[in-house]
């Protein structure tokens, strides 16, 4: 090791940087972070939800769709797309977040971040915008691979980013919230097999919810993933089975109470701290 | 000017364990000071709460006279930590886990992969900085840990066991290494289980057991109270059953080296005439340079009997 005291000595202390900086500084590096930790490993991360998407194409946009014939007036291939593409923002969203986070817990390099002069917000700010990176890549991955079986266009570009943005940040901030619970990977699997599955599957990906019954389209209704999709439903198509407001609602009201309630965790040191 | 005030410090976890049992500690700026204690002792728990990572039950703490509670994050720019357990990203390179942990202090990219390039290099780490971490050995990753937590060029370090598992020449080569940072002016707060470590590299001490400081000062002043000294006796012929020496404690490390115990004081020559009547001769004579380890141990085991 390389000991003369010429080099020890710390040449190139710069001036206290205020809080405000120290914590910018710190959000950029953690989202840099976690975009390289996804991309590093692209093909456990952005191929698999493609090749998924593609196979949902194939199976029921073209085989079984071409049968089913249109669905709410449009095409069944146009009409399940906007579905396909949100439920590979929210489980990738989702995924990214709670599987960071934990491994940061596991290997003990969350520590790296709890020492440092960072704010809580700051901390799950950083891992909430990794998982809203990897949820747009995949979306966009999925996009895009859609056009080989149809012409998307979009109808309302900002509506479309906005809701696909909000709900890939709601997802991500749930992640946050089931690894700081985790205590095992089994944890960390059980949220998304058996709860977000069934809430994307059943929340009007693959159909329209007017064509359930009165008592399963009133148990809908209580499904928060159903706005989301139809949301961005409306703005590729440009009609959904809800006014675009409540979707917008119920996703604002949901990012803030799951903001709420992972800072609050975080603040108490639940998980990660003794 | 203090660098660390710790006063009335508690700590009871929830299972009931009363880790720190009101702990009052000072270390003055520029010092290189050796925690110490056995297992359990509550050293760990102490320095987890001086960084952040473990929550305290009551008590005060002050980084170079600023309220921890009060001014967290201007506390925290000024410590860096080396912690007992690797910890890093191992899929992450040297050079990233630098960069990154720079950035978390707010350190702007350009400044920080500077600081990293000068301290892999001071750590004999820049042939891999682009290697991910997992292929280090046990050595090179403590090294990597060291240089993290010197990348923001904290005023004080804390090193938790840093030389645990590492080979002796690589661990006087980090002795050396941490004496220049502590010359350069930063503070070093060192807990070890190689009290050789401590007894050569610190001026001051602290040892606690069972979450409570039972002994703090000087390591000179402690060691001139430590009442006896030991010494490695090489011998010229194998010895087939030690010597029976009245008022000194004889140990057979082997056929060819005894550890004797001299009460400080007591004259050597006394030693040498029993030795030379019992027909054992001395080649050569050392002094074992683990006092603090005797003291240590004296002041543990009284602890533990009260």
């Amino acid at each position: 090791m390389t000991t003369s005291n010429e080099t020890m000595n710390y040449t190139e202390q710069a001036e206290v940087p205020s809080v405000a900086l120290v914590n910018w500084i710190a959000f950029k590096t953690l989202v840099t972070k976690e975009i390289r930790r996804f991309m590093r490993i692209w093909v456990q991360t952005i191929v698999p939800p493609a090749v998924s998407a593609v196979l949902y194409m194939v199976i029921f946009g073209k085989l079984i769709g071409e049968r089913i014939g249109v669905m709410d007036g449009y095409s069944y291939i146009d009409f399940v797309v906007p579905g396909i593409i949100m439920m590979a923002v929210i489980t990738n969203s989702y995924s990214n977040s709670v599987s960071s986070f934990f491994s940061a817990k596991f290997q003990h390099h969350i520590e790296e971040l709890l020492i440092a002069p960072v704010h809580n917000w700051v901390i799950l700010a950083g891992f909430v915008a990794g998982g809203v990176c990897r949820g747009l890549c995949v979306g966009a991955l999925v996009a895009a691979v859609s056009l080989f079986f149809t012409r998307i266009s979009v109808e309302n570009p900002l509506i479309t980013i906005a809701v696909v943005v909000l709900t890939s940040t709601l997802f991500a901030i749930g992640g946050v919230i089931n690894s700081v619970f985790a205590k095992s990977f089994d944890d960390i699997s059980i949220v998304p097999n058996f709860v977000l599955t069934p809430l994307t599957y059943l929340g009007g990906i693959f159909y329209s919810i007017k064509l359930l019954p009165d008592f399963w389209f009133n148990v809908s209704l209580f499904n928060p993933v159903l706005y989301m999709v139809n949301g961005f439903r409306h703005g590729i198509l440009g009609s959904s089975d809800f006014p675009l407001w409540w979707s917008f609602l119920v996703i604002v009201v949901f990012i803030l109470i799951l903001a709420a309630i992972a800072l609050h965790l975080m603040n108490k040191g639940v998980g990660i701290k003794s | 000017m203090y660098a660390l005030e710790i006063s009335s410090l508690q700590k009871t976890y929830d299972n009931g364990h009363q880790a720190l049992q009101g702990i009052d500690l000072t270390v003055n700026a520029g010092d290189f000071f050796a925690l110490l204690g056995p297992n359990g002792a509550g050293k760990s728990t102490a320095i987890g709460i001086i960084c952040s990572l473990v929550n305290s039950s009551g008590g005060e703490i002050k980084i170079f006279g600023k309220d921890l509670q009060q001014q967290r994050s201007s506390c925290k720019l000024d410590i860096g930590l080396v912690p007992q357990e690797i910890n890093f990203n191992a899929f992450e390179t040297p050079m990233n886990i630098l960069v990154t942990q720079a950035g978390y202090y707010g350190v702007r990219k350009p400044v920080a992969q500077h600081r990293a390039e000068k301290y892999l290099k001071l750590l004999d780490l820049w042939e891999k900085r682009d290697q991910p971490a997992r292929q280090m050995s046990g050595g090179m990753k403590r090294r990597l840990m060291i240089a993290r937590a010197l990348v923001h060029e904290p005023k004080l370090l804390i090193l938790d066991e840093p030389t645990a598992g590492v080979d002796i020449e690589i661990r006087r080569s980090m002795w050396e290494f941490l004496e220049k940072i502590n010359q350069a002016g930063t503070t070093i707060i060192l807990t070890t289980h190689y009290l050789e470590e401590a007894e050569t590299l610190c001026r001051n001490v602290a040892i606690i057991d069972q979450g409570r400081i039972v002994e703090q000062g000087l390591v000179s002043e402690l060691l001139s109270r430590s009442m006896v000294q030991s010494f490695i006796l090489d011998l010229k012929e194998p010895a087939l059953k030690p010597p029976e020496l009245s008022d000194y404690r004889v140990v057979k490390c082997d056929d060819k080296r005894l550890e004797i115990e001299v009460v400080i004081g007591r004259s050597m020559n006394d030693l040498f005439k029993q030795l030379q009547q019992q027909g054992f001769e001395v080649t050569s004579m050392r002094n074992k340079s683990n006092r603090l380890e005797e003291f240590f141990l004296r002041l543990v085991s009284k602890s533990d009997a009260a």
